[in-house]
């Protein structure tokens, strides 16, 4: 398996799951990480799910679309999905497809880690 | 004198250009990118200039991968030319299965493979990032995207 440019944390307290996104978020990278936060979801049954996109310095069409879909899993698992601090380029991606007025955007909800 | 017609048109006299071929593995966007950027940045571009060429070449490239060669390996064929009066001119070619109906593939939010989650926005994003995008596309023959980008922060 190819190096994947985006990296990916997962952590679960209290029925919340934190997954950390970093680096560079594309097509290529997607898969893995749409994969392995599905796992946890699933495992876990969070009540909440957080993605946390402080670190992530590139994000394409692509976020959007791991975005949806685990939004759409979490409505389905009776739970809810939040986007913590993306950066100016990624709102603005948000913004063309209104994902905002669809998924809770979130900020200074903790310390960034770069 | 500036030739007629320059303002609007985006033809300017080239002063560099580069070629890069690559085959249609994911793991390439990240590289075609990184290297059409690094090509860009000697027309000394602003951070956001720079930023919305990044996502405009990932968004042709994976549309190439996931769509043009879709269950196949082919060659994404990339140009770039810096022209003068700061104008950047991106060609993204493959020659794969083409798009049957252009102005549909670029409507927000339309696509043909939801089921891999793909958000049906990747021209929504091309267009919002360059000054001007034109699709050619044959069925059958592939699709050449041009992404053409007036840098303005020089």
């Amino acid at each position: 398996m190819a190096k994947n440019n985006c990296r990916l944390q997962v952590h679960c307290e209290d029925g919340v799951l934190e997954a950390t996104l970093g680096g560079e978020l594309d097509h290529h990278g997607a898969v893995a990480v749409r994969t392995l936060i599905d796992a946890e979801i699933c495992r876990l049954k969070p009540h909440k799910t957080v993605l946390d996109l402080a670190a992530l310095d590139f994000m394409d069409s692509s976020g959007l679309g791991l975005i949806m879909g685990r939004y759409a899993l979490m409505q389905k698992n009776g739970g809810e999905l939040c986007v913590r601090d993306p950066n100016e380029r990624i709102v603005k991606i948000f913004r063309l497809a209104g994902l905002e007025r669809m998924v809770k955007v979130e900020y200074g909800g903790k310390e960034k880690e770069k | 004198m500036k030739p007629k017609g320059s303002k609007n048109s985006f033809t300017a006299e080239v002063i560099n250009e580069m070629s890069l071929k690559l085959p249609s593995l994911s793991v390439n966007e990240g590289m075609a990118r990184a290297a059409v950027a690094a090509f860009c940045a000697q027309l000394d571009p602003e951070a956001t200039e720079l930023a919305d060429i990044k996502c405009a070449v990932s968004e042709a490239v994976t549309n190439c991968i996931v769509h043009g060669y879709r269950n196949t390996i082919g060659i994404i064929y990339i140009t770039v030319k810096l022209c003068r009066e700061g104008i950047v001119r991106i060609d993204i070619r493959d020659k794969g299965c083409g798009i049957e109906d252009v102005k549909q593939a670029r409507q927000p939010l339309y696509t043909t493979d939801a089921e891999n989650e793909r958000s049906g926005m990747g021209f929504t994003v091309m267009e919002s990032f360059c000054d001007k995008v034109r699709v050619y596309s044959a069925c059958g023959r592939g699709t050449t995207v041009t992404l053409f980008k007036r840098l303005r922060g020089r």
